[in-house]
């Protein structure tokens, strides 16, 4: 038992809960900036998939680190401007569609790294983003290696909450945005075009999702293998009911959900007896819990995956 | 240029629709074929002289459709009545589990326990899918995300079972269960094949699943509640119990998926026994448009892509991962096609 509590008061857990939230903030920032326009992105599992994967092979052929995640981004736009074809200007269901592209998406990850990559006994490997070492900061204790020992994709994640933040609720494009979420019909009204602002939404948000995959094979791992998101994207989705699509909560939402996969990650090595399956599952019986908890209250985006036709109810 | 919608679909495209999606989603994979150096054509030969070339690979194709089958009903019967159950895996794993469970302990004749042990399959996806439903009809839970989170959590059960109280002490590398017993493996339906009964049961219950949809009240009252539930609920249907009859059928027939692979496959239950028959059901669902005949068509499809790309990967190299590309791109190129049943393109 005071393992358990030693644990807590570890730097080592506080800075891993930073570097475990980052994939998520970026994935739960990009769902939610896609549901906030009224479309509903369940391509995001795969896009992060793609992410992962296209971030790490542009490193691997020998592009910088941060040209790597350009090359995610850009891919996860892409696969968005096709969720975006689909749902938006054509009106699909937006759950099948968004399942489709998942299952595209890893599908041709997977497709293209085996192509390409030569794998043998072990996935090769990349140099990864190292933590940064800021004078003076990095050395303060306790909070210097928190906060300013993280690698920089980490403090991007961090600058992206702040602008989604700012350009949402502080800017005409935020307010178009959040608009074509809750009416569309009314932002015909004004003279604006709801399947541009949409398609746009779809588009930024599917690229943020793909940083956040690219997050986990150029800074958390250095290699790609099948499988490596781990529903981290259901997670996203999940996140962003429990922040109530707000940048900020979801922020919390997402540090909250870090704290406590880094612990239960370091209870494992410490609690015997007790399989390391249930350790597993808890993320996602969290998730479960937490989505539960809000569901009720939750103040869904109103035309939250209605199709916008010009001329139709 | 707008869409209008189609007072009356005519037969030949409710034919014609799924033919062409299949051959978009071909035409486009055919460019990933030829990135790894290798003619499409000769690509797709080799992938049908892989499933249909001779009698083994035809057995071994079927086999890999009967649970596609299962899992791709349990997809279009909730889809259906839009309750969007994307925890096909996770049921088909709770069937297997529990069938194994059970099978190797159970002290009846074969044509007793067989009956149970599909039963028992049957409960146990369904009491999988009742949980979601239920937080959806009480809380106002999306099933989406927890279906989908419940996948990965009763997949890490499974491991913990098999690792744990049902280890077969017997089992050499991967860690499996005890296999069930042998009077409760499933007759071969063809001699000397994997080919096993359980098609003609997956068969059996996608007739079963098209009389309850189209000849029954309850087939009525799911399509209503899929159509328009405000409207359905105005008629006097009610929808929480209509969602909650569909998400146990749908959970049933993915967990009889998994009861039947257990009993006709593989014996034991492993972590690694589906490759993706839950997802890859939600894509046999789409491609039959949610027709429960379809789905046997569209399941044989899928399996043939499925099969046919080992076979193909073997002799030319192009990685296996080309099956999934392309089912993937089909449930894509259908969704199109579909829009275009319904709609009529008006200038």
């Amino acid at each position: 038992m005071t393992d358990a509590i030693d644990l807590l008061l570890n730097t080592s857990l506080w800075a891993a809960v930073l570097r475990i939230a980052t994939p998520l903030i970026f994935g739960v920032l990009g769902a939610l900036l896609c549901e906030r326009s009224g479309v509903l992105n369940l391509g995001i599992e795969g896009i992060m998939t793609m992410g992962a994967m296209s971030g790490w092979l542009a490193v691997y052929l020998g592009a910088p680190l941060l040209v790597g995640l350009l090359v995610a981004a850009i891919c996860g736009a892409l696969l968005g401007a096709l969720h975006a074809t689909l749902t938006v200007p054509l009106g699909l269901s937006q759950h099948v569609s968004g399942l489709g592209i998942t299952l595209f998406a890893s599908a041709l990850a997977y497709y293209l790294y085996r192509l390409i990559v030569e794998v043998g006994d072990l996935p090769p490997t990349i140099e990864p983003f190292e933590p940064l070492n800021i004078p003076f900061l990095t050395d303060i204790p306790v909070l210097g290696p928190i906060l300013f020992a993280q690698a920089f994709p980490t403090y991007l994640a961090l600058f992206a909450v702040i602008a989604m933040a700012y350009v949402l609720t502080r800017t005409p494009l935020g307010l178009a945005i959040r608009m074509t979420g809750e009416n569309a019909h009314a932002v015909d009204a004004q003279g604006l075009y709801p399947t541009h602002i949409r398609f746009g939404a779809v588009v930024v948000g599917s690229a943020l999702m793909a940083i956040g995959g690219a997050f986990l094979t150029t800074t958390a791992f250095n290699s790609f293998f099948p499988g490596m998101v781990q529903g981290r994207g259901w997670i996203c989705i999940a996140l962003v009911v429990f922040a109530s699509w707000r940048p900020g909560k979801a922020l919390i939402g997402a540090l909250l959900f870090a704290f406590f996969d880094a612990y239960q990650l370091r209870l494992q090595t410490t609690t015997e007896g007790v399989p390391y399956q249930l350790f597993l599952m808890a993320p996602y019986v969290l998730s479960i819990t937490a989505l539960v908890l809000v569901a009720r209250k939750a103040e869904v985006p109103a035309s939250l995956m209605t199709p916008y036709r010009r001329g139709e109810r | 240029m707008r869409l209008e919608r189609r007072a009356h679909v005519p037969l030949y495209l409710v034919i014609v629709a799924p033919i062409c999606a299949i051959f978009m989603a071909l035409f486009l994979a055919a460019g990933l074929i030829l990135a790894a150096g290798v003619n499409p054509l000769t690509a797709y030969a080799e992938m049908l002289i892989g499933a249909l070339g001779s009698r083994l690979s035809i057995t071994e194709m079927l086999t890999r459709a009967t649970p596609l089958i299962l899992t791709g009903l349990a997809a279009a019967v909730a889809f259906r009545a839009r309750l969007w159950n994307i925890g096909a895996e996770g049921q088909f794993f709770a069937g297997a589990l529990i069938t194994a469970a059970i099978g190797h302990s159970l002290g009846v004749p074969g044509w007793i326990g067989i009956p149970i042990l599909m039963g028992a399959g049957m409960i146990a996806g369904a009491l999988l899918l009742a949980g979601p439903a239920f937080l959806r009809l009480r809380f106002g839970v999306d099933e989406v995300v927890t279906t989908l989170l419940l996948n990965f959590i009763v997949i890490l059960f499974v491991g913990l079972m098999i690792e744990g109280p049902m280890r077969d002490p017997f089992a050499f590398g991967w860690p499996s269960s005890v296999p069930v017993d042998g009077a409760f493996r499933l007759p071969d339906l063809i001699p000397k094949s994997r080919l096993h009964i359980g098609l003609l049961f997956a068969i059996t219950a996608a007739g079963a699943v098209w009389v309850v949809l189209t000849h029954t009240v309850f087939g009525a009252e799911t399509r209503a509640a899929g159509l328009n539930a405000k409207a359905a609920a105005f008629a006097g249907i009610s929808l929480p119990r209509t969602i909650m009859s569909v998400a146990l059928l749908s959970g049933a027939l993915a967990g009889l998926a998994g009861a039947i692979e257990v009993m006709g496959v593989t014996a034991g239950v492993t972590t690694t026994m589906s490759p993706g028959f839950g997802y890859a059901g939600i894509i046999v669902a789409m491609l039959a448009a949610l027709h429960p005949a379809g789905v046997v068509a569209s399941a044989i499809f899928v399996a043939t892509v499925f099969v046919g790309a080992d076979a193909m990967s073997r002799a030319t190299g192009v990685p296996s991962f080309i099956a999934d590309v392309i089912v993937a791109l089909c449930l894509l190129t259908m969704i199109v096609a579909l829009l275009f049943t319904t709609y009529k393109v008006r200038r």
